[in-house]
């Protein structure tokens, strides 16, 4: 079976005023299809740049990315990923629905086609009664759903996400992570998603993948041994096994390159 | 405005019945009776006017919206538009006017419409030039992830980003096109605007009748700049 993801041997290296920055280096990942998987790390760890490396929104300086089996850029052309951002980036002058249905416009759709996967994935979404509504009008929460609906346009079975609920209160931020998982499991999409949550990453993926900066590289993979994630639930957050899981990935992020003197307990959400 | 110094207020026995003489500012009992009197004619001449100002308006616009496009496409077009534009800014109606009037003859509107397309042409092409930098890089990016063609890009986020700038710019530039149009009325070339109808009739020291010409050009520029206001609300609001 293709690898959803398959990173080889990437390097990434950003030339700046000051001299080069090695962002990642010797990276190698491979994301199985349907698997939900997080990389998290410190800022300047590059979990970001890999992401936009598999979306092909950077290009490695060596090594190579595949997305089920083509070259990322290949795949970013036939649409084979969906994207959603810290930002929602709802355009302000379209409705819900039609920033929806932009992407299915883009690639010139059919208009009945497009209203009928709008409508489906506004049910997906839980957003029954807002097609008609403005982005202004809508709490961070909903423009996020609504970012996640438009990535899932093109019944893409590749999602990354870059800390969408980053900018989302405690509570909006944890009622997501269920929506997210429950539309997940019924997309069967593979997942990459980048955030710098503990909890979050430990609730949502099979497999934690720890970062560590400077330069960027993989420290460790965890794998979380919590049940299948379209079967988890809130009162997960409340079992042994989570704060086990928890404790390992903190470890590893705080273990290695002698950084344990590091504040614990910083990244607690 | 030299007759703002010459009306204030001067304290003393002199009392406040006849703080400046009638002939200098005119009572606005004397300018209604003349805007009453002479209501076809700043009417007519409004009309001369306004039109003047809307083809100026009409046409500045469009070669500023244009130009700003253009401009966008390279960064040495726009380095090269520059200077020009900032030349176009300050050049003197006062002498481009009569040599326009010579140009295309002395029963000629063009060369006031000219001078007003010219007016509205800056602030246009300046707004709408900066409004078409201001996509979000994270809209920018979303399109690259959707395999989008540079024309889809221009299209379905330059575009609406820069409209609400561009019609501020056509705000601005309504109440200039309307001066422009009037001031250059003052050299020469067919009379019966707003512009010509003030100088004949301060030049045969008809001030009352002078001053409602004055008010009739006040309304006319308040009338360009409430409808281009309203079209900008409507603008911002639905892109």
């Amino acid at each position: 079976m293709t690898n959803a993801v398959t990173v080889s041997a990437v390097d990434k290296v950003f030339d700046t005023k000051k001299g080069q920055v090695v962002a990642l280096s010797a990276v190698d990942l491979a994301v199985a299809p349907g698997e939900f998987v997080s990389l998290i790390g410190p800022s300047g760890c590059g979990k970001s740049t890999l992401l936009r490396l598999i979306a092909d929104l950077e290009s490695p300086s060596a090594g190579t990315v595949e997305v089920f089996g083509t070259s990322a850029h290949q795949a970013r052309l036939d649409q084979r990923y969906g994207i959603a951002f810290q930002q929602a980036g709802l355009l302000p002058w379209r409705t819900v629905s039609a920033n929806i249905a932009l992407p299915l416009e883009l690639s010139g759709s059919p208009k009945a086609e497009v209203r009928a996967r709008v409508d489906e994935l506004i049910a997906l979404v839980g957003l029954g009664d807002f097609g008609d509504r403005f982005p202004d009008q809508l709490s961070g929460g909903m423009q996020q759903r609504v970012a996640i609906a438009r990535a899932l346009a093109k019944k893409p079975e590749l999602l990354l996400m870059d800390e969408p609920f980053g900018a989302l209160d405690e509570m909006t931020r944890e009622y997501m992570q269920t929506e997210l998982l429950r539309i997940a499991a019924e997309t069967g999409a593979a997942v990459v998603f980048v955030t710098h949550s503990i909890p979050e990453a430990v609730y949502l993926s099979d497999r934690v993948v720890v970062m560590s900066p400077r330069p960027g590289r993989i420290a460790e993979v965890v794998p979380m041994s919590l049940g299948s994630t379209g079967s988890r639930a809130d009162d997960l957050r409340e079992d042994g096994s989570f704060f086990e899981m928890i404790t390992a990935v903190r470890e590893a992020l705080h273990g290695g390159g002698g950084v344990t003197a590091a504040p614990r307990g910083v990244e607690n959400r | 405005m030299s007759t703002a110094a010459r009306t204030r207020p001067s304290p003393g026995p002199r009392g406040r019945t006849a703080l400046v003489e009638a002939y200098l500012l005119p009572s606005p009992a004397a300018i209604g009776e003349e805007i009453v009197e002479f209501w076809p004619s700043m009417l007519s001449a409004g009309a001369i006017t306004g039109l003047n100002a809307l083809v100026g308006l009409v046409a500045g616009s469009l070669l500023g919206i244009v130009a700003a496009l253009i401009a966008s496409t390279s960064r040495l077009i726009d380095g090269m538009l520059a200077p020009i534009v900032a030349a176009l800014a300050v050049i003197p109606i006062v002498a481009l006017a009569p040599v326009l009037n010579t140009m295309f003859g002395a029963d000629s509107q063009t060369g006031r419409q000219l001078i007003a397309s010219l007016a509205a042409f800056v602030p246009v092409f300046i707004t709408t030039a900066r409004g078409l930098r201001q996509t979000q890089p994270v809209h920018r990016e979303l399109m690259t992830s959707f395999a989008a063609t540079p024309w889809q890009v221009m299209r379905t986020i330059t575009l609406p980003t820069a409209v609400p700038y561009t019609f501020t710019g056509i705000r601005l530039a309504s109440s200039l096109a309307v001066i422009s149009a009037l001031v250059a009325e003052y050299f020469g070339g067919p009379r019966g605007g707003l512009g010509g109808l003030i100088s004949t009739s301060a030049a045969s020291s008809a001030y009352p009748r002078a001053w409602a010409y004055v008010v009739a050009a006040i309304v006319l520029g308040l009338a360009f700049y409430l409808v281009t206001l309203a079209l900008e609300r409507w603008a911002s609001r639905r892109r």
